[in-house]
């Protein structure tokens, strides 16, 4: 089965190289038909190649493509375990959803074709990126997932929002890029290879635990993840990218892409757990982007904003995952959440479509008559991210939050911190679900809600299910999740099960804190007026406390700064003026020289005589060369 | 009496026909005769080669001679053609007269 694995990837990419150049004539909607299909093709294709870590008959392979770069020993190859084999099904089964969804959504958009051409540029790039089975083939889909969230943010340009959102995702990701990349280059010099393999047998034996050269790899690889996984300070891209059209942000802003940085720390675990200060390191920032995008979320008015804010949070949950060393718990929470997560933002799209793209939610209000399947679905995506039994969310953001309290010690303060998030979470999600649906409506005048078409209500139903039921997948009582993940993370320590007892008392505690978020939220919002929000509070975290604005002064106006002295005074006076300078002496050269041009053939042969002369006089007399 | 005549006999040769060459193209003004004087230095190296190509019993000088020989044939050829050129345009192969290439 894996000999066909390249197939995953080469699908995508044969899907968006037709649309990109045939997808005009194939027009609307036969383009989103094909693409969709493609996908499809590779999520059977990663099912049936997965069966065997689901019965547990298969093990971890590396299958190798073809020679890449011979001079580095870096070949294209594809490491198959179940790690990658999750993200695998994740990326094409709820991109294929995502998929189904657009082909309603951007109904009769220009620009169709080019659109699902390069979301089918993003799965394919997607899939290397967790497929490599080296780190220089991993860089790659790593920049590649770049380009294509950049190509689709500002997907509609002509929007300057669009435009500028699309350019500061790229900029901002490329500063994390370049902590990539020293690690990249540092690994290289350690281990002479980037073969995940090697390295991971390899490290061990090499280096002690709290070694200062993978401290260093350790922390710099963050310094990527935080970029693409939005961490502090590299979050802000993130809520801006939200310009991108909605299925977007559900696919790649909150699915899949985002969790690239988790999943690459997943994937150097054994690095990782060599380093026990990066993870601290890892954790805190994890605990603190979770904290602060919780807060910001609560002021949030626009339905996409709070739930990319809530995004940036939950990937905080994960990374403090992966820092405290619960690389699986980490991962079913990724898991988890890219189902519901995809679920609320397909659901927002749901909404503004049929609110002819109002995203203001107090302008919403009471959709659920007008929205019954939007508001069902939508209502199992809020439940499963505030947590409440048995949502798929309740058991991966509890398994997360025990772990971290098992570490005990200073631990114990994420830990708190992580249960002030969830309070958060369930009061934000549920002031976005009642704003939404509940109440009086608030619409604007001749505002006619209707219900979606089938193509984007049957991916919300889906998802529902999942959001529902996947939890069972991974409860402390049948943990078939950790063991189909065992074989990826060979050689880290487990973390140690807890007892039923123990666990109960945890949940319920987690438990209990939802509610009591989700009662006050029910209670605040449901009030005939709505509270109005416009203390200092309100204020200052509806503007992200003006993060952005001091990274404008502090960063971006003095680089701009920098760029307009090189363009206007060094390039102008410098650079130019060394050209303008020589050219000019050339020309004065060549003028006072052209006297000497009288075009008379007889100056020019006694010229060449005189020089003649002078040549024969310099050997006899003063050469010496007879 | 081949004794006597020594190679130096030939190269003073050679630097005289020279020398009336470079003065003939640099005096004179008409462009057949500043041809025929640059002829005429040709022939002068070609006589240094020869006779120093005999001294020395080596072959190249002859070589050499006859390289001479063949690209002042081709040369002859294009000059002529030229200097015909500028009579027709002309009707006069002064060459101070032909000074459009001054700077």
């Amino acid at each position: 089965m894996t000999d066909w694995l390249w197939l995953l990837v080469a699908l995508p990419l044969l899907g968006a190289l037709v649309n990109l150049f045939f997808g005009r004539r194939l027009g609307e909607p036969a383009s989103g038909w094909l693409a969709l299909i493609v996908v499809v093709a590779s999520f059977l294709i990663g099912a049936a190649a997965s069966v065997g870590f689901f019965t547990g008959d298969e093990l971890p392979e590396t299958v190798y493509l073809f020679e890449w770069i011979p001079i580095l020993g870096v070949d294209a190859a594809i490491l198959w375990d179940p790690l990658s084999a999750l993200l695998t099904l994740i990326v094409t089964g709820v991109g294929s959803l995502i998929h189904l969804f657009s082909i309603g959504y951007m109904h009769g958009d220009e620009r169709f074709p080019r659109y699902f051409s390069f979301l089918n540029l993003f799965i394919a790039s997607m899939l290397i990126l967790v497929l490599a089975a080296n780190y220089a083939v991993m860089f790659v889909g790593w920049e590649l997932v770049g380009l294509s969230s950049y190509l689709l943010i500002s997907f509609w340009f002509t929007k300057p929002a669009a435009a500028a959102a699309g350019k500061k995702a790229f900029i901002v990701n490329r500063i994390g890029d370049w902590g990539f990349l020293i690690a990249l280059m540092i690994i290289f010099a350690t281990f002479g290879t980037f073969d995940f393999e090697t390295i991971f047998a390899e490290a061990p034996l090499m280096f002690g635990v709290g070694s200062g050269t993978i401290t260093a790899i350790t922390l710099l690889l963050f310094v990527g993840a935080a970029g693409k996984s939005a961490q502090i300070p590299l979050y802000v891209w993130l809520p801006d990218a939200m310009e991108g059209p909605t299925p977007v942000s559900a696919l790649i802003h909150a699915a899949t892409m985002v969790t690239a940085g988790v999943f690459m720390i997943a994937r150097s675990a054994v690095l990782y757990e060599l380093a026990p200060a990066s993870g601290v390191v890892v954790a805190v920032v994890g605990t603190a982007t979770a904290l602060l995008a919780a807060v910001i979320a609560v002021a949030q008015t626009d339905i996409k904003r709070v739930l990319a804010y809530s995004t940036i949070s939950q990937l905080g949950y994960m990374v403090l995952a992966v820092g405290a060393g619960a690389y699986s718990a980490g991962m079913f929470h990724l898991t988890t959440h890219a189902i519901f997560k995809a679920l609320l933002f397909l659901g927002a799209g749901s909404v503004i479509h049929a609110l002819a793209g109002e995203q203001n939610m107090f302008k919403m209000g009471g959709l659920r008559k007008p929205m019954p399947i939007t508001w069902i679905t939508m209502a199992a995506g809020w439940l499963a991210i505030v947590g409440i039994v048995p949502f798929a969310g309740f058991w991966s953001k509890d398994e997360i939050l025990f772990a971290v309290f098992n570490r005990g010690d200073g631990w114990l303060i994420l830990w708190l911190l992580g249960l002030v998030v969830a309070l958060l979470t369930a009061f934000y999600m549920t002031r976005l679900f009642v704003l939404t649906f509940v109440g009086k409506p608030r619409w604007d005048d001749g505002v006619e809600p209707h219900e979606s078409p089938p193509s984007m209500t049957i991916p919300l139903i889906v998802l529902a299910v999942l959001a529902l039921g996947l939890g069972a997948w991974n409860t402390p009582f049948r943990l078939s999740f950790e063991h189909f993940l065992e074989p990826s993370f060979e050689g880290v320590p487990h973390p140690e099960g807890a007892s039923t007892s123990e666990f109960v008392i945890f949940a319920g505690l987690v438990l209990v804190i939802a509610i009591i978020g989700l009662a006050a939220a029910w209670w605040r919002y449901t009030r005939d007026p709505l509270p109005a929000e416009d203390g200092s509070f309100w204020r200052n975290a509806l503007a992200g406390f003006h993060v952005d604005d001091f990274y404008g002064r502090t960063i971006v106006a003095p680089g701009k700064a920098i760029a307009t002295w090189s363009s206007e005074v060094f390039d102008r006076k410098v650079i130019d003026g060394v050209a303008e300078g020589t050219a000019r002496g050339i020309r004065d050269a060549g003028s006072g020289t052209s006297a000497l041009q009288t075009g008379q053939v007889r100056w020019y042969a006694a010229g060449m005589a005189i020089a003649g002369i002078l040549v024969i006089v310099f050997f006899l007399f003063i050469g010496g060369a007879f | 009496m081949s004794d006597i005549v020594t190679v130096d006999w030939y190269l003073i040769l050679a630097a005289a026909l020279f020398a009336i060459g470079v003065a003939g193209v640099l005096i004179r003004r008409n462009a057949l005769v500043m041809f025929m004087s640059i002829e005429l230095m040709l022939n002068s190296v070609n006589l240094t080669f020869v006779a120093v190509s005999k001294e020395l019993g080596l072959i190249e000088g002859q070589v050499a001679a006859l390289f001479v020989m063949v690209v002042a044939a081709a040369e002859v050829t294009v000059g002529l053609a030229i200097i015909v050129a500028i009579f027709r345009l002309r009707a006069s192969a002064n060459v101070d007269e032909l000074a459009e290439l001054k700077g």
